[in-house]
């Protein structure tokens, strides 16, 4: 009888232990490539997603003030870091869906940027201006660069590089981190009240647009130092620029072709540069004033969404005929768009139907929606692996 | 000064301190108008109003102003900055209310 009950009670201890184990093997085996992040503005909270699934996995809470905020991704891809507007730095765990650390670093932040190594994370400031920069394992502090100045633009550039412009003085400094000590060039002379800025995917060029006057500025990093070249000076000449209800966005400037695609400032259009002389290489008119034009990973399409009042629409823009050649009317306030690592799909969040949508983007076929609170910034793990995303 | 100048000049004092259900506004715009505030205008003065590109625009912080002098700007812009003319897509009653709104600080 002993020997029975033994032998039961083991059978029934072997049966608990295969049955977690597969319980935990579930749980503790996720990949992160397919997962991203929706940032949900109004409630200060973070959905993660997954692309393979077309689903949200879970919600992270209590990440502050998130309009505008953004994200950096560690290169294992399994930590996002969270840009608030407040201010608020935070680490959140993709695997665990916690916050790993959190830091108030300033009182007003626009935007972040991790060193190419995953080391250092950095987060540009409008108050108190400048730009501070975390140990990305401990999130202590390790440089506080202060420009006198809001500061926009924040990118990484290889070479343990930051690179960020200064709204008031119209001056990029370049912080040079893979010494003991963090070595500032500054460059003067990028113009009249730069708003934002990128780096294109090769980590070569850093371009500035520019809201106090018609044009940019571009900077050959592998230039030592890099001078400011003025590119599309004068792109609205002779006509009226309309009131700007929403700052465009420069980002994913993924390369079109030989082209890249920039929204104007102030017009119904975007303006196209060639890839090698940085030169206007045509312009594209659009539905309203772009926010974003975001090339497909391969180049082929451009995505463009719209500023109030006219942000209910996207339109899709054929590269080699500058034509658009697709319209969507997805809902009321659509704020980003971001494709798949290889431009299969785009989701795009549309902020005031709470939704994000998925859309194919070869036959524009909407393939499926997911409820988010107003959702804004859209991130896939996949820009743990690109320059200056 | 002319009689006939001092009654506008006393209508504009008078609007400018009544309160904001003076704006009548067709049902629902009031709501369109708040959630304009917090998440359009917020793009440059923050969610919470308390700045960005833009300045501080809480409460607190307009304490004083005439709403009259916010729905102006409201609905011209400051030149030279980016803060964009609304007029294109506001009326005055909803620049007054938007005015009001800021005032009463009810902006979470």
């Amino acid at each position: 009888m002993t020997r029975f009950v033994a032998g039961g009670l083991l059978f029934v201890t072997i049966c608990f232990t295969v049955w977690f184990n597969t319980v935990l093997a579930d749980t503790a085996l996720r990949a992160t490539g397919d997962l991203g992040v929706v940032i949900e503005r109004g409630s200060g909270s973070l959905l993660i997603v997954d692309q393979s699934e077309h689903a949200a996995i879970g919600r992270v809470k209590g990440l502050g003030d998130l309009s505008h905020a953004s994200v950096v991704f560690s290169p294992d891809q399994r930590f996002a870091f969270v840009f608030g507007r407040d201010g608020g730095l935070s680490k959140v765990d993709l695997l665990t869906q916690t916050i790993a650390a959190r830091v108030l670093q300033a009182g007003n932040a626009i935007g972040g940027a991790i060193s190419d190594d995953g080391a250092l994370v950095a987060v540009s400031n409008y108050e108190p201006g400048g730009v501070r920069v975390f140990d990305a394992g401990t999130m202590e502090m390790v440089a506080d660069i202060s420009t006198g100045s809001k500061t926009i633009g924040l990118v990484d550039a290889p070479g343990r590089l930051f690179v960020f412009t200064l709204w008031d003085a119209g001056e990029t400094w370049i912080a040079d981190f893979s010494g003991d000590q963090p070595q500032i060039t500054r460059i003067e002379g990028i113009g009249k009240n730069p708003y934002d800025a990128l780096i294109t995917a090769d980590g070569r060029h850093y371009i500035a647009g520019l809201f106090g006057e018609d044009g940019l500025t571009a900077l050959d990093l592998w230039q030592s130092p890099p001078i400011p070249k003025r590119i599309l000076a004068g792109y609205g000449r002779g006509q009226e620029p309309l009131p700007v209800y929403k700052m465009p966005h420069l980002e994913g400037w993924a390369l079109a072709g030989d082209r890249f695609v920039l929204p104007a400032v102030g017009h119904h259009e975007v303006l196209w540069v060639d890839a090698r002389s940085l030169e206007e290489a045509g312009r594209t008119k659009t539905h309203g004033q772009p926010v974003f034009a975001v090339a497909r990973p391969d180049g082929r399409q451009v995505w463009v969404n719209f500023a109030h009042p006219l942000n209910d629409t996207v339109q899709v823009i054929d590269t080699p005929s500058g034509e658009v050649i697709h319209t969507l009317q997805p809902g009321p306030a659509v704020l980003h768009m971001e494709f798949t690592s290889r431009g299969h799909e785009v989701w795009v969040s549309v902020r005031d139907a709470g939704r994000i949508d998925i859309y194919d983007t070869q036959n524009f076929e909407k393939l499926g929606e997911i409820a988010a609170e107003t959702p804004s910034g859209i991130f896939f793990t996949a820009r743990a692996h690109r320059t200056g995303l | 000064m002319p009689s006939a100048l001092k009654i506008p000049m006393l209508a504009v004092l008078l609007l400018g301190s009544l309160p904001a259900a003076a704006v009548d506004l067709p049902p629902g715009r009031a709501a369109e108008l708040e959630r304009l505030v917090l998440q359009d205008c917020g793009s440059c003065h923050g969610l919470t109003l308390k700045g960005g590109l833009g300045p501080d625009i809480r409460a607190a912080t307009l304490a004083g102003t005439p709403p009259a002098s916010l729905a102006h700007i409201v609905l011209h812009g400051v030149p030279g900055t980016p803060m964009p003319p609304w007029h294109p897509l506001l009326s005055e009653a909803e620049a007054q209310w938007i005015a009001e709104f800021l005032l009463k600080g009810e902006a979470p």
